[in-house]
């Protein structure tokens, strides 16, 4: 069985370092919050201008004026900062935050990422996404290895606009975690039930070692 | 000296022409200029470039600017909320430069530190690197990026006092704070004005040099995406 979105959360978790600061991004990589490993103690950015974000609020203590970088209501932490735009992507564009993980639409094999625009379908926008990508100090991308019709999302060159170009670092997808290396992939670890075979025929991109 | 207006109309007379140049702050609908946007929607004016990191949604925020065919061209990072938006760009009614969000942020900031351009790592290799100068750094290649002049900038705080000293509240101060500094002309709205004294001068988040004119009103405050947990039962 390949992993479920949550075990894929669970495993991205495992990425995170007592003491580094971190931005998630919107879907799967939210999960992540629910998996912080005890003992190990991270801070949160959110890139709307937060340090420190807590969870959800209750019921009816929802404060418009506190959101996060999906626009979902959220509530502060003892530690909390708060600061504008400017200041919040000084300290990505600065290298300030250890590790980002985020959503991807597809990787390459030289780590570039592609997860802000379907040309013609999908006029969104990136976001934050871009310098996230250009400023952290590691990127890890958490998707579906193929997509809904079976195509490797994983592949020797993205065929979408790109959000940049060699900034990954590593892939965790629901069939395992690949790191981008010189020359290609290198498989650092299997989904439970997920075979070599199957995470390589799932895959377009030059699997090394 | 006097900054403090009676309402936003009042506060925007003679400050608005047809193709100039806002800068929003924002983002999302939280901490946005409710009230100055309403008040430029009745205004009329057009042809309008809008910096500002989002769009709004349908019939809120800057979305009402759309439903009035008002923007000529939104600089945004994102613009997912908004089906007019969607329909009037895909049609080419309306244009739109995405900009990466914290390159908007500085190039905000840059335009009001009279910096007018400045080299970043992001979006070098994307779309957004077409046509602009690189520069390697260190062994790292960047692009130029410009700062951004707005004729107008139109802000929201949580509190200003008489002289137009700012203070903002949680994650309102967002794009608000850049985008007062980038205008010519700075108009603020803001929840509540206070005595001058009142606020303590170590705690102001943007000082009243940036801020021209200034109102207080009332403020829907809309929430986009709540989101809640319930009380664990002990």
């Amino acid at each position: 069985m390949p992993w479920d979105r949550d075990q894929m959360a669970a495993r991205a978790a495992e990425e995170l370092q007592d003491g580094w600061y971190v931005n998630l991004g919107i879907g799967i990589p939210t999960l992540v919050a629910n998996y912080i490993p005890k003992g190990v103690e991270v801070t949160l950015q959110s890139e709307n201008g937060m340090l420190g974000m807590g969870p959800f609020p209750y019921e009816g203590e929802e404060d418009p004026d506190l959101i996060n970088a999906g626009k979902q209501t959220i509530t502060e932490l003892p530690q909390t900062a708060y600061f504008d735009s400017a200041q919040s992507f000084a300290m990505i564009r600065g290298g300030k935050i250890a590790m980002a993980i985020l959503g991807g639409m597809e990787v390459s094999e030289t780590g570039d990422l592609a997860n802000w625009m379907i040309p013609g379908k999908l006029v969104k926008g990136m976001g934050g996404a871009m310098d996230l990508v250009a400023g952290v100090g590691r990127v890890v991308v958490v998707m579906d290895h193929t997509s809904k019709h079976g195509e490797s999302k994983v592949l020797k060159a993205c065929t979408l606009p790109l959000t940049g170009k060699g900034v990954v670092n590593r892939i965790i997808t629901n069939l395992g975690v690949l790191d981008v290396v010189p020359g290609g992939l290198k498989i650092v670890q299997l989904a439970d039930g997920v075979t070599e075979a199957d995470l390589r025929a799932a895959t377009e991109a030059t699997i090394v070692g | 000296m006097k900054k403090v207006y009676k309402d936003a109309t009042s506060a925007l007379e003679g400050a608005l022409f047809d193709g100039m140049t806002i800068a929003a702050g924002g983002f999302g609908l939280c901490g946005i200029p409710e009230l100055l946007i309403a008040a430029i929607r009745d205004a009329g004016t057009k042809d309008l470039t809008i910096a500002s990191n989002n769009a709004g949604v349908d019939g809120f925020g800057l979305g009402q600017l759309l439903a009035t065919r008002q923007v000529k061209k939104m600089i945004s990072s994102y613009v997912g909320e908004n089906a007019e938006f969607m329909r009037q760009y895909l049609s080419g009614e309306l244009e739109l430069e995405f900009n990466p969000q914290g390159t908007l942020a500085e190039r905000m900031r840059a335009g009001g530190a009279g910096i007018p351009g400045f080299y970043t790592a992001t979006g070098v290799g994307t779309v957004i690197a077409e046509g602009k100068d690189h520069k390697d750094f260190n062994g790292r290649t960047y692009i130029l990026e410009t700062g951004i002049v707005a004729d107008l900038s139109i802000v929201k705080a949580w509190k200003a006092d008489p002289s137009g000293n700012l203070v903002f509240r949680k994650t309102a101060r967002n794009f608000n704070a850049p985008a007062a500094t980038c205008g010519k002309i700075c108009v603020a709205e803001v929840e509540e004005i206070v005595p001058l004294g009142s606020l303590d001068p170590d705690k102001i988040h943007l000082p009243g040099i940036y801020v021209h004119r200034l109102i207080a009103g009332a403020h829907e405050k809309r929430i986009e995406n709540r989101t809640t947990r319930k009380k664990e039962t002990v």
